[in-house]
C-alpha cells in the first residue's frame, strides 16, 4: 500500500516539481476546465456530429469536389495572404520601430483597426474600391485585370485582416535587435544589404514566424469580409467557411460539421508544423532566457 | 598602422562632446582612453572607427585620411562592451563573418575561412566550441569570441570599448592579463576604453586621461601616476588628497602655519597642494601639517585616516601602517614626501 503511494507520488513528482509559487493543482483545474468549456467541448461536438455521417459518408461529404475546391481556395488563398503579410509588415514595423516621423503614433494606431472593424464594413469596402467601377478598381480594369469578385478580391480581405497580426508580433522583437549588432556587422566589413539579410533578418525569424502563423489562421477562419469581395464562384472564389455556411442554409448538418472537420485538421497540422519550427528557433537562438 | 586624430570635433545636435581633440597613435602599441563617463572617450574611439563622423578635423590611418571612409572601408575591429555578437549564428559562423561578407574577388576560399576561424579560436583559447551559440556561454568566453571575430578581419587597428565592462571582477583581471598576451604575440594597433583606471594603468602602453570633451594628458602609465599635469589627472589617476594653501617667502602656509614645504618657483598667492596618501611621513617637527583625526578605517595592508587639518575643517586623507595606535581625535603632523602644486582656480 504504503509502496504503492510512494511510487504513485514518485511519478505525480515528476509533474509537480517543489516551486515556491504555490497553487499549480488550483491553476492547473481551473485551467483544464476553462480549456474544456471554450475549446475542447465545442470541438468534440463538431467530431461527434461529423461522426454521425458514418466512416464513408464522411469521406464522401469531405472529398465532394466542391468541398476540395473551397478548401483549396481557402487554404492557398490564406497561406499567400499570410506570406505577403509577412513580407509587407515587417516592413511596416521596420518603418515604425526605425524611423521617427511625424504621425508616426497616428499610422501606430490605425495598424490595428481591422482588429476592431466589424469585418462586413471591410468586406464592403474593400469591393467598393476595387470593383471595377471603384477607386483602384478602375484603374486595373482598363488593363483587363478584376481584383473584386476574384481569388484576387479573397486575397485582398485576407491581407487586410491578418496586417495587424504580423506587424504586431514584429515590433517588439525588432525594437530588442541592438544596434550594437547593426554596428558589429559593418565593422566586420558587411554592406547595408548584407547585415539586413544575413543579421536582422534571420534574429526576427521567430517573430516573422508567429506572425506568419496568426495572421494564416485569422485568414483561413476569415468569413465576413471575404464574402463580399469574392464573387463566390463554385470552384473559382467560394471559400470554404461560406460552404459551411450554405450547407447550414441546406439543413446538412453533418456535412458541414464535415467540412469544418477537415478545416480543423488541416489548420491544425500547420499550426502544429509552425509551432515546432518557432520553438526549436527560439531555442537555439536563446530567446526568451 | 599608426592612427593620426587631428583637431577633431564632434557635435551631438550642437552639444559638443569632443572639443578640437589631438592624438597620435602609434604603431603596435597599446593604448587607452581614460576618464569618466561623459569625457568623450567613447565618442573618441567610435570616431577612429567611422561609426560616428567628426563635425571638423581627420583622422588619418597612415598616410590616408580615414576621415572621409566609412566604417566598412576602414578595416578596424571592433569589440563591444555587451559584446554584439550574432546569436544565430554558431561561434564558428560568428567569427568567420566578416571574411564571408566579402566581395568574390577578395573572399577567401570556404576551406581557407574555416582553417582561419578555427586557428583564430585556438587564439582565444575556445577551441571546441566552435558549434555553439552565443547564449550557451559565459560573459568572458563571449566576449573572447567577440575578440577573435574582430582579429578575423585582420584589422589595421583594433579598438575596444569597456571590453570588462560588463564582467565580474575576476574574469574581469583574467581577460585582462589575456588581452595583453593576445597583443603582445599579434601586434595590432590596440585602442581601448574604459573608466577603470586601474585597469588602464595595469594594461596600456600608453593612456590618454579625457575629461569633459578634451585630453587631459597623454604618456605612459609611469609618467601619467607620477607627474600628472593639471589637478584633474592627479585626482583621476590614483588615490589623491588636496589641500588649498598660500604661497608666501617661497614656503606653503595653511592656516598661518608654515608646513615646511619649499614652493619651488611658484608664484605667490593661493594654490592647490596635491599629495599620494601613501606618499608621507609622520615627523614630530613645527613646520608640519597638523590634524585630529576624523575617521579611520583598515584598507587591505595599512591604515586610511581621514585627518582634519586647521580650524577650516579641510579634510585630507593619510596612510598609516596598520598597527599605528591612532584612534578618533589623535593629533598627527605629517609632511607629504611627493607632491605637487596647481594655482587655485
Amino acid at each position: 500500500m504504503s509502496a504503492s503511494v510512494s511510487s504513485v507520488a514518485r511519478r505525480l513528482g515528476r509533474f509537480r516539481r517543489p516551486s515556491v509559487i504555490p497553487g499549480f493543482g488550483l491553476t492547473l483545474g481551473f485551467t483544464l476546465t476553462y480549456f474544456s468549456l471554450i475549446i475542447l467541448i465545442p470541438l468534440i461536438a463538431l467530431a461527434v456530429r461529423s461522426a454521425g455521417l458514418g466512416p464513408e459518408g464522411f469521406w464522401k461529404a469531405a472529398t465532394d469536389p466542391r468541398v476540395l475546391g473551397a478548401l483549396r481556395v481557402s487554404f492557398v488563398s490564406a497561406l499567400f495572404a499570410a506570406a505577403v503579410n509577412v513580407v509587407f509588415g515587417t516592413l511596416i514595423a521596420w518603418v515604425l520601430v526605425r524611423y521617427r516621423f511625424p504621425g508616426r503614433r497616428i499610422f501606430d494606431a490605425i495598424i490595428d483597426l481591422p482588429f476592431a472593424l466589424p469585418t462586413a464594413v471591410a468586406g464592403i469596402a474593400l469591393t467598393a474600391i476595387y470593383a471595377p467601377n471603384g477607386a483602384i478598381g478602375a484603374l486595373f480594369a482598363p488593363l483587363g485585370w478584376r481584383i473584386a469578385y476574384t481569388p484576387a478580391g479573397i486575397i485582398i480581405a485576407m491581407i487586410f485582416i491578418g496586417l495587424p497580426f504580423v506587424v504586431r508580433t514584429i515590433q517588439p522583437i525588432l525594437e530588442e535587435v541592438s544596434h550594437e549588432v547593426e554596428e558589429a556587422s559593418a565593422t566586420l566589413g558587411a554592406s547595408r544589404l548584407q547585415t539586413v539579410t544575413r543579421v536582422i533578418l534571420p534574429s526576427l525569424m521567430p517573430a516573422i514566424l508567429t506572425g506568419f502563423a496568426l495572421a494564416f489562421a485569422r485568414a483561413v477562419g476569415e468569413y465576413g469580409s471575404v464574402i463580399f469581395i469574392a464573387g463566390n464562384i463554385p470552384f473559382v472564389s467560394e471559400i470554404a467557411p461560406l460552404l459551411i455556411v450554405i450547407r447550414l442554409e441546406e439543413t446538412n448538418y453533418a456535412g458541414a460539421a464535415a467540412i469544418a472537420s477537415v478545416m480543423l485538421i488541416i489548420s491544425f497540422l500547420l499550426l502544429f508544423a509552425i509551432n515546432l519550427i518557432q520553438a526549436w528557433s527560439r531555442r537555439r537562438y536563446g530567446y526568451g532566457n | 598602422m599608426e592612427v593620426r586624430v587631428q583637431n577633431v570635433r564632434k557635435e551631438f545636435d550642437r552639444f559638443p562632446a569632443l572639443h578640437d581633440v589631438s592624438l597620435d597613435i602609434r604603431s603596435g602599441e597599446l593604448i587607452a582612453l581614460l576618464g569618466p563617463s561623459g569625457s568623450g572617450k567613447t565618442t573618441l574611439l567610435r570616431l577612429i572607427a567611422g561609426l560616428e563622423m567628426p563635425t571638423q578635423g581627420k583622422i588619418f590611418f597612415g598616410d590616408t585620411d580615414a576621415s572621409e571612409k566609412t566604417v566598412q572601408e576602414r578595416n578596424i575591429g571592433f569589440v563591444f562592451q555587451h559584446y554584439a555578437l550574432f546569436r544565430h549564428m554558431t561561434i564558428l559562423e560568428n567569427i568567420s563573418f566578416g571574411l564571408k561578407v566579402r566581395p568574390r574577388s577578395t573572399r577567401p576560399p570556404a576551406h581557407e575561412i574555416r582553417r582561419r576561424a578555427m586557428e583564430l579560436l585556438d587564439l582565444v583559447q575556445l577551441s571546441g566550441l566552435e558549434k555553439r551559440y552565443p547564449n550557451q556561454l559565459s560573459g568572458g568566453q563571449r566576449q573572447r569570441v567577440a575578440l577573435a571575430r574582430a582579429l578575423a578581419i585582420e584589422p589595421a587597428v583594433l579598438l575596444l570599448d569597456e571590453p570588462f565592462g560588463a564582467l565580474d571582477a575576476q574574469v574581469r583581471r583574467e581577460l585582462r592579463k589575456w588581452l595583453r598576451e593576445i597583443h603582445d604575440r599579434t601586434g595590432h594597433t590596440t585602442v581601448f576604453v574604459t573608466h577603470d583606471q586601474e585597469e588602464a594603468l595595469e594594461l596600456s602602453d600608453r593612456l590618454c586621461v579625457m575629461s569633459q570633451g578634451k585630453i587631459e594628458q597623454v604618456g605612459t602609465p609611469d609618467t601619467v601616476y607620477d607627474h600628472p599635469t593639471s589637478p584633474f589627472v592627479f585626482g583621476f589617476i590614483g588615490e589623491s588628497s588636496e589641500l588649498p594653501v598660500t604661497i608666501e617667502n617661497n614656503e606653503l602656509w595653511v592656516g598661518g602655519r608654515a608646513i615646511g614645504i619649499p614652493a619651488g618657483d611658484a608664484s605667490p598667492g593661493n594654490a592647490r597642494l596635491f599629495f599620494r596618501p601613501h606618499d608621507v611621513e609622520l615627523i614630530e617637527a613645527e613646520a608640519s601639517l597638523a590634524g585630529v583625526v576624523s575617521t579611520s578605517r583598515r584598507v587591505g595592508g595599512t591604515r586610511r585616516v581621514e585627518l582634519e587639518i586647521g580650524g577650516a575643517g579641510h579634510l585630507v586623507e593619510v596612510d598609516l601602517p596598520f598597527d599605528h595606535p591612532a584612534g578618533d581625535k589623535t593629533r598627527l603632523a605629517f609632511r607629504p614626501r611627493r607632491w605637487k602644486l596647481f594655482p587655485a582656480t
